[in-house]
């Protein structure tokens, strides 16, 4: 409704309001060298948001934090500690429900804790944005990264997308929220990351100018009422539907579910024009495809570099986005491949299982390497899986018993 | 809201449903001094509901959304129970997330509507039953309490689980037999009321809802010191006729039992010195409000007559 009308005006911090679409692919960029919580924090400063609701826990205690200093300088509307993961994401969506822009982070076992809200904010279309940084959730307790947790977020109907590095952060949180907060989306987003490996290092991203910012988020373009009484209130049944047992009551329940996951395929047009796609394919046309997300694509890059010095051409297939799942963008990419690897950072291979679930031929899919619990992937576990699988001799690592 | 938000064009008044129409002629909304005597003079915010003949609670709704000081700018945030069956025939914005979460809810959307509309009321009024804000909310309940968010918590005590059908509950009292307590409720009815007061409510009641004019009084009381000062909290005793063996017609008599000057909803209250001073304040603009009112009445008919 007013936000194109406002660009060119202040916000409460000084910022200029600027078109996003500029804001992301024409202003001028500035590299910094920060590490992935301090480049979430310079995400927000520019994302014009209005509430911010932090709870500690490793390893997103650091960015939850520098989020408060933005607060301090005035950035931030609101900005206070809550009491657990459960209680965190319901003040998100109480604030989300009075038409506020939410941001809040997460990780690991506040994630599982957290986890009623979730189908609850998609529900009731709150378009949230909330971090995860990926850590262990298995007890004996863990902190390392794991991305296992991510499993459970894809059948809440919140948007899952999973950043590979810092300036995909950077990136798709504010991109994020043009998406989620797209009427015929207005959905929640997971936007999920490695813990530690893209929170706890360094890298150079580039920054857009620190003066402009997102235009504000109108809650009177959502498709659900803003619960701010600036609209009158309606009646909205005589009978609520969780007393009946009857057709129109399932009915009701029904098609409102399919309409959360219609809402989540709609995000995908959206979701393609400001990501530049879905998916990133690199050697379309090898016949050894590493499919995979997060920083495992990072590492299977590494390991297409040491099998090309071995002569053995391998492809790569980032997947940006879980929810919308980029099905059709899966099998065009893995047409012509013979071999499909997926290397995961976690126990259970979900996202082979996704893929399988996608393509043809899904004896094609070799599910693995998989570390966990905070291990890393050094890509040549990945070439070595790969040679393996291929009936290759490959020199044997230590330590994998091999 | 302003009143000309739900205003209709002339030319479309005779097409609108009846229920909008007398919502725009007959509503309360900008009414100083509404109360529970506009119940059957004007729209009432409820007018059905679905719950048992006789339930105290639809008593206790009634008198409550009479006695908002300011409907059209108040958000009421629910749980899960027989409340949640009612919410859906309110007449204001109303908010059912998830069970106990109600504090948290209304935690972040007082904020939200305190940035976005600065300087203007908006009130957060959470009412949930006490399953929800003793049991599985509680610690929600008082950690917004300490943090001082300023919204008025109602909690709806029938000293049960009512909506799953009678189950032991912490503010039941001991040794009272119910479905997970077969033998008798083993410990004492948790005192919300005395946690309320040290947990840093600055207004705390507990009654019952037999008389509609200390509802009123006591829901003017607690909106108002939670809109200037802090968290208020208020203990409405209304019994579950159904699950403790009563009829329809008993509901009323049982309250009046339950208060006597012995009983356990004997009237308390705590006010601290801050939210004393402001209610004094508060009942004496009332008083000159009325005063000028009684005042213009009296010069109209004196008018009329000349």
């Amino acid at each position: 409704m007013a936000t194109q009308s406002l660009v060119g005006t202040k916000n409460r911090s000084g910022q200029v309001v600027t078109d996003p679409w500029k804001m992301m692919h024409e202003a001028e960029r500035s590299p910094c060298f920060f590490t992935g919580s301090e480049v979430i924090k310079e995400a927000i400063r520019r994302a014009n948001c209005d509430v911010m609701i932090a709870y500690p826990i490793t390893p997103q205690s650091e960015a939850a934090a520098l989020i408060g200093e933005l607060f301090a300088e005035g950035f931030i509307g609101d900005y206070f500690r809550g009491e657990s993961e459960f209680a965190v994401m319901s003040q998100c969506a109480g604030a989300a429900f009075g038409g506020a822009r939410v941001f809040t982070t997460t990780a690991g076992p506040g994630t599982m804790r957290a986890m009623e809200n979730f189908p609850m904010w998609a529900g009731a279309r709150l378009p949230i944005q909330m971090i995860v940084t990926c850590r262990g959730i298995n007890s004996p307790l863990s902190i390392q990264p794991d991305t296992l947790e991510i499993s459970y977020l894809l059948n809440t109907g919140m948007l899952v997308w999973h950043a590979e590095t810092a300036q995909d952060f950077y990136d798709w949180i504010l991109k994020g929220y043009m998406v989620s907060e797209e009427p015929d989306v207005h959905l929640p987003l997971a936007l999920c990351c490695d813990g530690f490996f893209v929170t706890h290092t360094k890298d150079v991203v580039n920054l857009t100018p620190a003066d402009m910012c997102l235009p504000p988020y109108d809650p009177y373009r959502s498709p659900v009422p803003c619960m701010d009484m600036e609209c009158p209130p309606v009646r909205m049944m005589r009978d609520p539907f969780v007393m009946k047992s009857n057709y129109i009551s399932y009915a009701t329940h029904a098609s409102w579910q399919q309409e959360v996951w219609a809402a989540v395929e709609r995000s995908r047009k959206h979701a393609i024009r400001w990501l530049d796609g879905l998916i990133e394919v690199d050697r379309p046309d090898a016949e050894i495809l590493i499919v995979s997300s997060g920083t495992a694509v990072s590492q299977g890059r590494e390991a297409q570099a040491l099998l090309e010095e071995d002569g053995i051409e391998v492809g790569i297939v980032k997947v940006k986005t879980l929810r919308p799942w980029p099905e059709e963008e899966i099998r065009q990419a893995t047409k012509n491949a013979k071999h499909i690897i997926v290397p995961e950072f976690n126990v259970t291979g979900w996202l082979a299982k996704e893929i399988r679930a996608t393509i043809p031929d899904a004896d094609r899919v070799y599910a693995g390497p998989h570390v966990c619990g905070g291990m890393t992937m050094p890509p040549e576990v990945i070439a070595a899986d790969i040679k393996k699988h291929l009936g290759i001799k490959a020199e044997s690592l230590a330590g994998r018993g091999s | 809201m302003s009143k000309e938000r739900i205003k209709i064009a002339p030319e479309m008044f005779e097409i609108m449903p009846s229920e909008y129409q007398d919502l725009v002629d007959r509503a309360t909304y900008g009414k100083e001094g509404r109360g529970w005597k506009d119940i059957g003079t004007s729209k009432e915010l409820i007018e059905e509901h679905s719950l048992c003949a006789g339930c105290p609670e639809s008593m206790a709704f009634r008198y409550i959304l009479a006695s908002l000081p300011a409907p059209e700018d108040t958000v009421m945030v629910g749980s899960t129970g027989c409340t949640s069956l009612v919410f859906p025939h309110v007449g204001v914005h109303n908010i059912h997330s998830l069970f106990g979460n109600q504090n948290a809810i209304a935690s972040g959307l007082k904020r939200a509507l305190s940035v976005r509309f600065p300087g203007q009321v908006k009130d957060v009024v959470v009412l949930a039953g006490d399953g929800a804000t003793v049991d599985i909310g509680l610690d929600m309940t008082l950690q917004a309490w300490f943090r001082q968010e300023k919204f008025t918590t109602i909690c709806f005590d029938n000293e049960l689980y009512a909506n799953t059908g009678g189950q032991e509950s912490g503010l039941m009292q001991k040794g009272f037999v119910a479905k997970m307590a077969p033998v008798g409720k083993t410990f004492e009815k948790v005192k919300l009321p005395e946690i309320a007061r040290e947990s840093g409510c600055h207004y705390v009641v507990n009654c019952t809802v037999s008389k509609p004019n200390l509802v009123e009084k006591v829901i003017k009381n607690a909106i108002h010191v939670a809109r200037e000062i802090g968290p208020t909290y208020l203990q409405l005793y209304t019994p579950c006729i159904l699950e403790i063996g009563k009829n329809s017609m008993e509901g009323l008599q049982e309250m009046r039992d339950s208060e006597k000057p012995t009983e356990r909803f004997a009237y308390k209250e705590y006010v601290s010195d801050e939210a004393k001073e402001l209610l004094t304040e508060l009942a004496a603009k009332e008083k000159e409000r009325k005063a000028a009112a009684k005042k213009q009445l009296a010069e109209k008919q004196l008018a009329g007559k000349a």
